[in-house]
This record gives structure tokens, C-alpha cells and sequence, in this order.
């Protein structure tokens, strides 16, 4: 079986969370299968610059073919017409422009779709609002699956997008509240799915006593690891913990690792050890009394299914329904929605060991059964079989709904992005398939 | 400190202690309001402040407006200026073609000239492009003001809501507790008069003492607490104080040891100062059925038809 991962970036030094996922999907069904990532020459996702070389590559025993990006992105002119797109009626054409302006724009990646469709059994697209997902996806629809790592924001109402969660063969689900909203936006109930999320590399063994003493650490510290930005919620982790410091006594510390773009407050007890490789993130995670994740939108934290891989409780941001939902479904974390829970819960993992204890092993649990390597492979490989016997059994397929004429892309019919998502059911599933 | 959940760590019920740490949160705030319905409040009180009768019609919507945007209005491209200059008003931007028609157009520049004078028109026009620039930054940094107005303005009535939300439950606390302080005050004073006295002393006592025929002299003391000091003159003091007690009380309406309904004058413990200190007239023999305290487990009853008995101190 030969299989192209299509991604917006790849490599050892791009930690973004799609294009990480991209990489571990790669390179576990490398051990299984013909596998090539289709890419770009792309490392910075806010400009697309073309830094790495085109052409063919090799990473982690994986063969890469990099293509380039066709121009950088112009933020001004990305930040208009998301503005547009999002906030008022629009027309396709005006979505398609948003696309463009987003990127990667890069054609030639798009073209190598085309032509070698017939070369491979399955091409996996990751992250549904790029350009290259649109594009490959109507390139190569008959063999296109998706991983659509899709959050709830005003991207997942956008017109054009229907047609492509219709129309791909089928769709690898992070979470089953991505499900629910992919679902609602669109009506691809039929098209073939599976829940599946991702794995991670967890080391066998962790040293939170080296971690303690490389950084100086003595008190107990909750951690938060990722990119410190106001989007992922960290002001407001800020401001609550801030608060809580001052509220309850002790030596409760927060550490944070992960590059910066937000000012962070100078308090004693909030400590920043910036970017950390591998060794240390896992070795901090297992030297912490919980995990924070205080971000709104995201279609799997796989930074949360580390720590529970670890044995630990986590903290989340009770606002973004598919943290709330693994919460739920793990019991191994708890959630907070404003200054008053994070108090009583954070509180409560601090002082009431037995239970911090007690999430940890459930989240140990959860992760073995749901997120586990040989889990996740057999849930990939289940779905290529199942569409290899559609296609024996020559079961008929509605073709990629076509893009609406000239005068049809231009009127302005499409409804905000942001408005559709906003009427679309939301809330947490507390168990498989189900929403509260 | 943490509330301490009944849940066992084997079988932990994310969903419970969710549910257990919420109703703790409402509990403290006293009123049942999430973070969005106070922000719901804080909006209608928004909204109140900034009147449209007494402020400016659309000021609400324009702020709301604001709001919706964040600000995004600022990001929408005002139409390009163009900047006028004698070049333009010649020039054509039709290539090569467009050389020639420039070029006659300044052939009959002085033919033009001679019907209207364009100079001062073009000089208008460069000046509109200018004063066009300066109001546009105007009103960009109006507009980032506005917002940032509104940003301070929502945030202080939000503050304001959780304020006055902390402040009426904080009154109604400092009621409870005022209440319970009170009960608490004239508790204490009635077990202060429930006071057991010794075999022989007492009131008891103090009535055989009086039926007695009078000691040979009168500086004679009479019965008192073990406890008190006999203060000088004690005696005649005594027999003064209580003689003008029964006094005060017969004035007062009441016939001797009947209930006040009013709770004054009744021996009940809960009732204020005067009956709590045990003025009665004749205070009940010991053993009189108090034993223990009567008013356990209530406030302030109604008066008992009775005094309250044992050891009723007369004398204090």
C-alpha cells in the first residue's frame, strides 16, 4: 500500500500541533506501508517563507518532497479578508480569496497531487482550512482522507468547506465533539469516519528529580507547555493564577515551557523555562502535580494526552467543549470557566492527593485505550480496508460537488463564518457520540 | 481550604465533583449567577449608563457596534486618497495613446486657459487630498480611543455588578450574624440568671431570712450570693432596691409575676434586660422546674406563664 501525507509543513524542529500529528501519523504507518509527505518548503506558518530546499528529503526514515510556496502571506490582507469572511455576508468567490490569501498557496504542490493521483492507494490531507487540503482534496478526492483538525471557529462555517467535508473519501476525526461540529456545519453524516486522535512518543521512563534539579524547582508546580500567546488562553491563566497565589497561601508554582509572544508577569512564583526539548517536557510533566491547559479552541491537546500517558491530572479551560469532553470521558481531569473554578479546582488537585492520584490513573487508562500507538494505527488501517472493499464491491460514489458558475460565485449569499458557528450545537460529549 | 468530597479515589466522577465544586461557588456567592449571567447584568446595566435619552441616541448601538468588531472597524481600508497634481489632470494613463492625448492636452493648455484658470482648482483639490489624510488619522485614533473607552467602561460595570452582587450578600450576612448576635447576648444573660445556688442561700433562703423576726441590731446582713461581697450597707440597700423594683413593676401594668406579652416583663429568657435579670416579685422555691435551660433550641418565645424558677437571683 502506498500512502502521501499532505501537510502545510513538516519536520523535527516544526512543533505545530497538526503538523507534529501529521509527522507521528506519518511515521508510525512508515512501519506499515509506502508512505511519502507531500509538503511545502514552508517553516514559519505566519508568513510561509520558503526557507527549506524543494525537492526530495528524508526524515525520520520518511521520504519528504517539499514543494514551493508560490508567495508569502500578506497579513493585512489575510486580516481583511478573514475580517470579511467571518463577520459579514460574503461569496464564494470572496472564501476562495481568503483561501488564497491564507496559503500556502502553492500550485506546484497541488499539480504533483493531480498528476500522481493513480500513484498512490490513499492520500491523507491534514488540516482542513489550508489551502493545500482544499486544493489536494479536489485534486484527488477518490483516495482523499481527512484529518480535518478542525476548531470551533468561524473557518468551520465558511461555504466552501462543505463540499470538501462531503466530498472526501473519508474522515479521521480528532474528538467527537470535531465530529459533532463537522457534522452540523456540513451534513456529511454518511461519509465514512472514525474517531481517532493521535499518540504520542512518551518515554518509558521519566526523572522528575533531574528535571527538579537542572531547573532549581523545589516547590510542587502546576505546568503549562506550549505556545504562550493570549489565543491559547494564557493571559487569563495568568490573571487566575495571579489571583490564586494571592488567594491561597503555599508555594504552589506555575511553570511554563514554550516559546513566548506574550509578555509574561513578573511574580515570584510563576517561573518561565522557555523552549525545552523532548526529555525535559516529559521529565516536567512527570515532576508536576497537574497539567494546565488553558486554551479555548482545540480539536485534541495532545500536550494533555502526554501528561495523562504519565500518569497526571489536568486542568483545562472548561470553555472549549473538546477539552471539557476528554475531561468527562477520561475522569482524569477537571475544568474551570472562570476565577472562581479555577480557584476550587486547582485548589482541590493541590490538596486532595488521592484523587490527583486517582485522575492520573484514569488518564493513564484513557490514553492505553483510546490513544496508544497500535489503537491508533489499527484505526487507520481498519479504515483503508474498509474503503478498499468499498471500491472492490464497486460501490458508487457522488463525485466532489464542482464550484458553483462565475455569476453564482459571486453573489454574495454566504452567511458569516462566524454566525453559522455560532448556531452550531456545542457543548462537551460526555460519552462517545453523545453531547449534553 | 478545599472542600472535602465524599468521593472515593478508585471511582473518581469528574462530572460530581464538577457539579459539588459549582454548588460550593454558588453557595459562596450566595446568588446563583454564572460568569455569563453576570456579564448579562453588567450588560443591562451598560446599557443603563449610557442612556440614550440623557447621552446620545445611537451611543448604545455605536458602542455595541464597537464591541461586535472589536475594534475591526479600524481594519476596514478607507478608500484610497488620490493625490491631485497638474500631471494628473493632463495626464491619461492610456500607454503610448495616453502620451499623445497628454501631450495635446498641454498643446491647448492655453487655449483652456484662456476660458477658465485650472491653477487655483488644482491647488484646492491638493489641499482637500491633504486635509482628507488628516482626518483620516483622526478619526483612526478616535476610534481606537472609543474602543478602548469601551473596553474600561464594560470592564468597571462588570466590576461594579460582581460589587453590588458581593455587597447585598455581604448585608445579608452582617444581618445574620447581627441576628444571631443578639440571641447569642441575651442567651448568655439568661443563663447568667439561671444561676444555682448552694443549699441555704439563694432566694429561698433569703424569703425564711425575711419571715424571720429582725436581728437584735441593724447592721444584721442578710442573705446574699457566697460569691458576692457584701457591699457597705448591703442590707438596707437591698431591701431599698428590691422594694423599688416591685415598684417599677407594678407600674409598669403587669401584675406581679403575670407574662408580659410584650416580652419585657416576662421571667422567659428571651426576653430584655429587666426580665432576664430575674426581677420577679417572688421568685419561685428551689427546684421549680428549671433544670434545664428553657430556652434551648429556641430564639426568643413567647413569655412563660411562669417564672423562670430556680435560682432566680433577687438580689444583684
Amino acid at each position: 500500500m502506498k500512502l502521501a501525507v499532505v501537510v502545510q509543513r513538516y519536520g523535527l524542529d516544526i512543533n505545530g500541533g497538526a503538523e507534529l500529528h501529521a509527522r507521528y501519523i506519518a511515521e508510525q504507518l512508515g512501519r506499515r506501508a509506502e508512505v511519502d509527505v507531500l509538503t511545502t518548503c514552508a517553516r514559519d506558518y505566519i508568513t510561509w517563507r520558503n526557507e527549506l530546499p524543494a525537492g526530495g528529503s528524508e526524515v525520520n526514515g520518511v521520504r519528504v518532497r517539499r514543494f514551493p510556496v508560490r508567495r508569502e502571506r500578506d497579513p493585512e490582507r489575510f486580516g481583511r479578508r478573514s475580517h470579511h469572511v467571518f463577520g459579514s455576508a460574503h461569496s464564494i468567490a470572496d472564501e476562495l480569496a481568503w483561501l488564497d490569501a491564507e496559503g500556502p498557496a502553492s500550485a506546484a504542490l497541488i499539480d504533483a497531487i493531480r498528476r500522481n493521483e493513480a500513484g498512490y492507494d490513499f492520500f491523507i490531507f491534514f488540516s482542513y482550512r489550508y489551502y493545500h487540503a482544499y486544493h489536494g482534496i479536489r485534486a484527488a478526492a477518490p483516495r482523499a482522507l481527512l484529518v480535518p483538525t478542525a476548531e470551533r471557529d468561524g473557518a468551520a462555517g465558511l461555504s466552501i468547506f462543505g463540499p470538501i467535508f462531503r466530498g472526501a473519501r473519508a474522515l479521521m476525526y480528532n474528538s467527537f465533539e470535531e465530529r459533532a461540529l463537522i457534522q452540523a456545519a456540513s451534513g456529511n453524516d454518511a461519509v465514512p469516519h472514525v474517531v481517532v486522535g493521535v499518540g504520542s512518543e512518551v518515554p518509558a521512563r521519566t526523572d522528575a528529580q533531574r528535571f527538579r534539579q537542572k531547573y532549581g524547582i523545589t516547590s510542587p508546580f502546576i505546568v503549562y507547555i506550549g505556545r504562550i500567546d493570549e489565543n491559547k488562553g494564557c493571559k487569563e491563566l495568568f490573571s487566575h493564577f495571579e489571583r490564586y497565589a494571592r488567594a491561597v497561601r503555599g508555594d504552589l508554582t506555575l511553570v511554563l515551557m514554550g516559546t513566548s509572544i506574550l509578555p509574561i508577569p513578573d511574580h515570584p512564583r510563576i517561573r518561565h523555562l522557555g523552549f525545552v526539548g523532548d526529555e525535559d517536557k516529559f521529565d516536567g510533566i512527570a515532576a508536576a502535580e497537574a497539567l494546565v491547559m488553558p486554551s479555548y479552541f482545540e480539536s485534541l491537546s495532545m500536550v494533555a494526552l502526554e501528561a495523562w500517558a504519565l500518569g497526571k491530572p489536568v486542568l483545562a479551560n472548561g470553555r472549549c467543549d473538546v477539552l471539557q469532553g476528554q475531561c468527562l470521558r477520561s475522569n482524569a481531569g477537571l475544568f474551570y470557566e472562570s476565577y472562581e473554578e479555577f480557584l476550587e479546582t486547582l485548589a482541590l488537585i493541590q490538596s486532595n492527593r488521592p484523587l490527583a492520584f486517582a485522575m492520573g490513573q484514569n488518564g493513564r487508562e484513557y490514553f492505553q485505550r483510546h490513544y496508544a500507538w497500535p489503537v491508533i494505527v489499527r484505526k487507520y488501517l481498519e479504515m483503508f480496508d474498509r474503503l478498499r472493499e468499498d471500491d472492490g464491491k464497486g460501490a458508487a460514489r457522488t463525485p466532489i460537488e464542482p464550484l458553483p458558475g462565475w455569476f453564482a460565485r459571486r453573489r454574495a449569499d454566504c452567511r458569516a463564518g462566524n454566525d453559522v458557528v455560532r448556531e452550531l450545537p456545542s457543548g462537551p460529549a460526555r460519552q462517545a457520540g453523545r453531547r449534553r | 481550604m478545599p472542600p472535602e468530597f465524599s468521593i472515593r479515589s478508585d471511582s473518581v466522577d469528574v462530572d460530581q465533583i464538577m457539579q459539588q465544586i459549582r454548588a460550593r461557588i454558588r453557595e459562596k456567592r450566595g446568588v446563583d449567577y454564572t460568569e455569563e449571567e453576570l456579564r448579562q447584568l453588567a450588560g443591562v446595566k451598560l446599557e443603563k449608563f449610557l442612556d440614550p435619552t440623557r447621552v446620545r441616541s445611537d451611543l448604545v448601538q455605536h458602542y455595541q457596534h464597537v464591541r461586535q468588531t472589536g475594534g475591526a472597524s479600524m481594519l476596514v481600508p478607507p478608500p484610497e486618497n488620490f493625490a491631485f497634481d497638474d500631471h494628473l489632470v493632463y495626464g491619461s494613463a492610456r500607454g503610448a495613446s495616453g502620451r499623445l492625448i497628454s501631450t495635446i492636452r498641454r498643446l491647448l493648455n492655453p487655449v483652456l486657459k484662456l476660458f477658465i484658470n485650472p491653477n487655483p482648482i488644482i491647488h484646492v483639490l491638493h489641499r482637500q487630498s491633504a486635509i482628507n489624510t488628516h482626518n483620516e488619522e483622526q478619526f483612526v485614533r478616535v476610534e481606537r480611543v472609543a474602543a478602548l473607552n469601551y473596553e474600561l467602561i464594560h470592564n468597571l460595570v462588570v466590576e461594579l455588578t460582581r460589587l453590588s452582587i458581593e455587597v447585598k450578600n455581604l448585608k445579608m450576612r452582617v444581618e445574620s450574624v447581627s441576628g444571631r448576635l443578639d440571641f447569642s447576648d441575651r442567651r448568655a444573660r439568661a443563663l447568667e440568671s439561671v444561676v444555682q445556688y448552694r443549699p441555704g442561700t439563694g432566694p429561698a433562703a433569703e424569703l425564711a431570712e425575711a419571715a424571720a423576726p429582725p436581728p437584735p441590731h441593724a447592721g444584721g446582713k442578710p442573705a446574699r450570693r457566697e460569691s458576692e461581697p457584701s457591699p457597705a450597707g448591703g442590707p438596707v440597700k437591698g431591701e431599698a432596691q428590691r422594694a423599688r423594683r416591685r415598684r417599677r413593676r407594678r407600674g409598669r401594668g403587669g401584675a406581679a409575676g403575670q407574662p408580659d406579652p410584650g416580652g419585657e416583663a416576662a421571667g422567659a429568657p428571651g426576653g430584655s434586660g429587666d426580665a432576664a435579670d430575674g426581677e420577679t416579685d417572688v421568685p419561685e422555691p428551689a427546684g421549680g422546674g428549671a433544670d434545664g435551660l428553657p430556652f434551648d433550641g429556641a430564639e426568643s418565645g413567647p413569655a412563660e406563664p411562669s417564672a423562670p424558677g430556680t435560682g432566680e437571683p433577687t438580689d444583684r
